[in-house]
């Protein structure tokens, strides 16, 4: 027996060698199979979303209504002083963020875009990530966009960092040494535990997550994740995050802003 | 920001079940939890809902700690006359809103 085991163990050690070095099944999703979280919900929960008279997220959508025509900061600006009425000048403006920002040189998500202006227009200080401010400002914004398609724009400046994200998604991390992919790519629709995996195709944020009994951006569904995989989450606004939400958009190109949604 | 949303139909007939949906924006902190450093955070719920009809009242709910945030009600009545359908909602350290939709009966 004894001698047996020790004979094994140089192909465990192979085996196990073998496994790690392998990088993460890359089978992206093809175009015609790719599916909103929305088509993996009850029925009960897909009613809520639908119906803005139970979406609770309606709650933030108001809400950020209002700071929209409030005068804030320094310069006594309101977002409508210069923006003027959201319904038309930001249609379809969060169906094309994250989006290159000049001053940066490099893409900034919807968050860090309202940020900008509120520093350096409203001169206000900056609204934390997560705040119900920001959250409401974020809501009502991507609500004008409900129903539009996807466009982010994988110009030369913007396809460096697509790559980045791409290659976050693609890369096994955390003690539990997984990457995005395996789940979402070569797995979705099966159970983890009681929940449908699904294929991570961020059509509706910021949403209203059931289990949080908030609403919520991106990166806190990112941190989510990287938290599930035992890893170490990168700070709100950390380049990492903004490169693999523009990755996840890119990804998702094409498909109908829900925006605000209900996810369970 | 306390913010609540009710919705129903605009119009109806006589005699018509009508749904009135009610929805406000609330933490429901149970009381139950504590902060990292243990220290117990306070109740603060919703405590009573009531809903009238041209002033008569025609729902009434308690509620209690178990309850989710952002509560969602709904619930029927029978229209009878135009007017006003209100809700009011009240709870700890002094939250109260009131939010109305008019209805035209014909």
């Amino acid at each position: 027996m004894q001698c047996g085991f020790t004979m094994l163990r140089p192909v465990y050690l192979a085996l196990l060698l073998a496994a790690s070095a392998m990088p993460a099944h890359t089978a992206e999703i093809a175009p015609a199979e790719r599916r909103s979280g929305y088509e993996m919900m009850s029925r009960e929960t897909r009613a809520m979303q639908d119906d803005d008279a139970a979406n609770p997220a309606m709650l933030w959508v108001l809400d950020g209504e209002v700071l929209w025509n409030k005068k804030m900061g320094a310069a006594g600006l309101a977002c409508a002083d210069c923006h003027g009425d959201a319904r038309a000048s930001m249609k379809g403006v969060a169906a094309r963020y994250p989006a290159f920002d000049a001053a940066r040189a490099r893409p900034v998500d919807l968050e860090q875009r309202i940020n900008t202006c509120r520093t350096e227009k409203q001169e206000a200080p900056p609204l934390a990530f997560e705040s119900r401010d920001l959250l409401a400002l974020t809501a009502y914004i991507g609500r004008q966009s409900r129903g539009m398609p996807i466009r982010i724009e994988a110009d030369a400046r913007m396809s460096p960092f697509i790559e980045a994200g791409r290659e976050m998604y693609n890369r096994r991390q955390g003690q539990l040494n997984l990457a995005c992919a395996q789940c979402h790519d070569d797995n979705w629709g099966k159970r983890l535990a009681g929940n449908v995996i699904p294929q991570a195709h961020p059509t509706g944020y910021p949403l209203y997550r059931l289990e949080w009994q908030n609403l919520g951006s991106l990166q806190r569904r990112l941190r989510n994740c990287l938290v599930g995989i035992r890893a170490e989450p990168y700070d709100y606004g950390a380049n990492e995050f903004v490169d693999l939400e523009l990755f996840l958009m890119w990804r998702a190109r094409g498909m109908t802003i829900e925006t605000p949604a209900v996810r369970p | 920001m306390t913010r609540a949303i009710v919705s129903l139909p605009a119009t109806a007939r006589r005699g018509d079940i009508i749904e009135i949906k009610a929805i406000a924006a609330h933490a429901m902190e149970t009381g139950f939890r504590h902060t990292q450093l243990g220290v117990p955070i306070p109740r603060d719920i919703i405590t009573g809902f009531a809903c009238t009809y041209n002033g008569e009242e025609i729902f009434r709910a308690v509620f209690y700690p178990a309850i989710a945030a952002n509560p969602y009600l709904t619930f029927s009545t029978v229209a009878t006359e135009s007017g006003t359908i209100a809700c009011s909602w009240s709870g700890d350290n002094g939250y109260s809103v009131t939010e109305s939709a008019a209805i035209t009966v014909a």
